[in-house]
């Protein structure tokens, strides 16, 4: 065997991150540098694109090409890039409350339209970047200064609603465990269409209860499927806390009608030539 | 009774704090509200007003700031009072609806706390957000301290309530949405002496049945627009008059505009927001050295008090405008705006734009007497000056 042309720190930029010690984000990032490594493709050859939130801040602490969005857009700002650069690829890096408040109908116009990137949205069911307000995955009952009493609303549900929206590949990990969201994450990059992966990932300083997800969560003990019926029927009576691939789908990416080829940057490489 | 002993005395508040007593005691009776750096502080002190009973309104998280003005809109066009509060990208996200709001005569009032905009990405105090929004129909205050920012929010409910337009009130982040100051919270029956509840004479209901907003052909349109051309032309002595109420009632009075030892002036710094406080300081220093300085505080920018900056600037030799905005191509809004302002004034002031403070920048008062002294005597200039 060929030893490995990357390692995982070539895909880590030298900023220190400014996640507060103990969030689940630093295992997300090393996750994503590790699935990067082992998918071999140079940082140049990736994009790394997010909204804005604790999560969001991820492109700047990878060596890829990174572009920090705005609240609540990164999908619609990847389908542009991935559509003039269908080269590269593309990772779309989001929290709870980017992508599935003020982003949320982004998500399902993405899981219809099926471009070829991976989704990871790193949930914590809390916007952790305000400081503590509830997120459309915190659970109802949640009580806290910024949630008296719980929100009562009943939660989203990420996995449902990729499934029914035409996601092709559709999956759930634990920042905590990073060989399976490694392995996941590669398998993600790897399926052509729009890949979802939700990671369960705890923000200590304003939900330390989920310090307990470790103990929580559980592999799913189901295979995957590529039948969405079997799918919906398995998720329907998730608890929230399975991890693993659900769904494997066959739908055809969307194609890029125009620009499916790689563009010329060569003038605009000489002007950051220094 | 000194008007100052008719309080519940002063408090040690930020200018966020100080912004959701004010809300409080407005009593308004729906509140929609999306979190953002650095407005947070307010949605947090509403929250646990809230909690506490001390306020009593239905506060209403929606999914962004497009959908909490959506909300607003609605809540208010059935007659209710509505609250907002929002900074930088909600504000932008939320435009499409400032100009539904005013189109549709709803009586809003909103908090913005002015920073930066992407990108690239940053947290500082610079008001291009809400002087990009000049055109949407909302009347614009600024305000200085947490203090003024109090009484603002209480005196904005009474102005948009009467002239049936939203009111946007603004502060600069940090150096007023979290600097600490003591303040006097006036009393809940001061309040509801000078506020009194919200009767609108047109609203949703079922008895009246009428529809909002229906598509108009042209000359209906054109005619929404004189109203609201007539509304605003009165809004100028109204904001006089309701801060003057304010003053008996308090002992601090406002108007669209306040002078600071212009007297006899042969040098006057134009500016708003937070800045002002460095330029009062600025002033004492140059009158010190023997230069007669003098401050011209904008606090009403929507509809701009023409004549009462023209009257302010009628026998001022040099003035220069102090803009914390940048609009690219053009230089700062207010520059721009002082320029049309005073634009066929006999004998003007030799006016000076000078670009301070863009993106949050510290403008020192030692920054603002150099300044001072180099434009006193010199040719107005035409292009705007960026300050180091
Ligand atoms: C238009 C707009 N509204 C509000 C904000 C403020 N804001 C920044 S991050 C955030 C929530 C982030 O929550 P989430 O996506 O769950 O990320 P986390 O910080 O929890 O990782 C909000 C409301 C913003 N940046 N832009
Ligand atoms: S606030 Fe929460 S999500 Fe943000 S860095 Fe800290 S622990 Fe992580
Ligand atoms: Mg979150």
């Amino acid at each position: 065997m060929n030893a490995p042309k990357f390692k995982a720190s070539d895909y880590k930029s030298d900023i220190d991150p400014i996640w507060c010690p103990g969030c689940g984000d630093f295992h997300v990032l090393m996750s994503i540098t590790k699935a990067l490594a082992e998918l071999g493709r140079a940082p140049k050859d990736i994009a790394v694109v997010s909204g804005i939130g604790c999560s969001s801040r991820i492109p700047a602490y990878t060596n890829c090409y990174g572009f920090h969005g705005v609240h609540g857009r990164s999908l619609a700002l990847s389908a542009g890039l991935k559509v003039a650069r269908p080269d590269l690829t593309v990772l779309v890096m989001s929290g709870d409350g980017d992508g599935f408040s003020i982003g949320g109908n982004h998500f399902l116009h993405a899981c219809r339209r099926n471009v070829d990137m991976t989704y990871v949205v790193m949930d914590n069911r809390v916007y952790g970047m305000t400081k503590g307000q509830p997120s459309p995955t915190t659970e109802p009952d949640w009580d806290s200064a910024l949630s008296p009493g719980g929100t009562g609303l009943s939660p989203f549900h990420p996995l449902v609603i990729a499934l029914a929206s035409g996601a092709n590949f559709v999956a759930r990990e634990f920042s905590g465990n990073i060989k399976a969201s490694t392995r996941t994450l590669v398998e993600a990059v790897n399926h052509p269409g729009f890949s979802f992966v939700e990671i369960l990932s705890p923000c200590v300083t304003f939900r330390p209860d989920e310090k307990e997800w470790k103990n929580t969560v559980h592999a799913a003990q189901v295979p995957e499927t590529d039948d969405p019926a079997r799918a919906a029927r398995r998720i329907m009576t998730d608890d929230g806390m399975n991890t693993g691939i659900l769904y494997r789908g066959n739908r055809a990416p969307y194609r890029a009608q125009v620009s499916d080829k790689v563009g010329d940057i060569a003038p605009l490489e000489a002007a950051f030539e220094v | 009774m000194n008007a100052m002993s008719q309080t519940q005395g002063l408090q040690l508040l930020n200018g966020n704090h100080a912004v959701a007593l004010g809300v409080m005691l407005a009593r308004p009776d729906v509140v929609p509200l999306y979190p953002i750096t650095p407005q947070t502080p307010i949605f947090e002190k509403l929250i646990d007003l809230s909690e506490k009973g001390q306020l009593v309104t239905e506060l209403l998280t929606p999914e962004s700031e497009h959908s909490a003005m959506a909300s607003a809109i609605a809540a208010s066009a059935t007659g209710v009072r509505v609250f907002t509060a929002t900074s930088s990208q909600g504000l932008l996200l939320m435009h499409e609806l400032l100009h539904y709001a005013a189109g549709a005569r709803t009586p809003i009032v909103l908090f913005n706390v002015n920073r930066t905009p992407a990108a690239p990405w940053g947290f500082w105090p610079d008001q291009i957000d809400s002087l990009s929004q000049r055109d949407t129909g909302w009347i614009q205050l600024y305000s200085e301290t947490p203090q003024e920012s109090l009484d603002s929010v209480i005196q904005a409910f009474r102005i948009a309530e009467q002239v049936k337009l939203p009111v946007m009130i603004n502060h600069d982040a940090f150096y007023v949405s979290h600097a600490m100051e003591p303040v006097a919270v006036p009393t809940q029956d001061q309040v509801d002496s000078f506020l009194p509840p919200y009767r609108p004479e047109m609203y949703l209901s079922p008895e009246t049945g009428c529809s909002i907003s229906a598509p108009l052909d042209q000359k209906s349109w054109n005619l929404s627009r004189r109203q609201m051309a007539q509304a605003m032309a009165g809004v100028g002595d109204l904001v006089g008059s309701v801060g003057q109420d304010w003053g008996r009632l308090t002992g601090r009075g406002y108007g669209p505009i306040e002078q600071y030892r212009t007297e006899g002036a042969e040098l006057v710094f134009v500016t708003m927001g937070s800045m002002c406080g460095t330029v009062r300081e600025a002033v004492d220093a140059l009158r010190g050295d023997g230069i007669r300085a003098g401050l011209l505080k904008i606090r009403l920018f929507r509809p701009l008090p023409e004549a009462a900056l023209r009257a302010a600037l009628a026998h001022v030799p040099c003035a220069i405008v102090l803009d914390r905005n940048y609009s690219p191509g053009m230089g700062g809004v207010l520059h721009q705006e002082l320029k049309s302002a005073l634009f066929g004034m006999s004998g003007p002031p030799r006016l000076h734009g000078l670009l301070a403070g863009v993106g949050g920048v510290s403008v020192s008062c030692a920054t603002l007497r150099k300044l001072a002294a180099e434009y006193l005597l010199a040719a107005p200039s035409p292009d705007p000056v960026w300050v180091e």
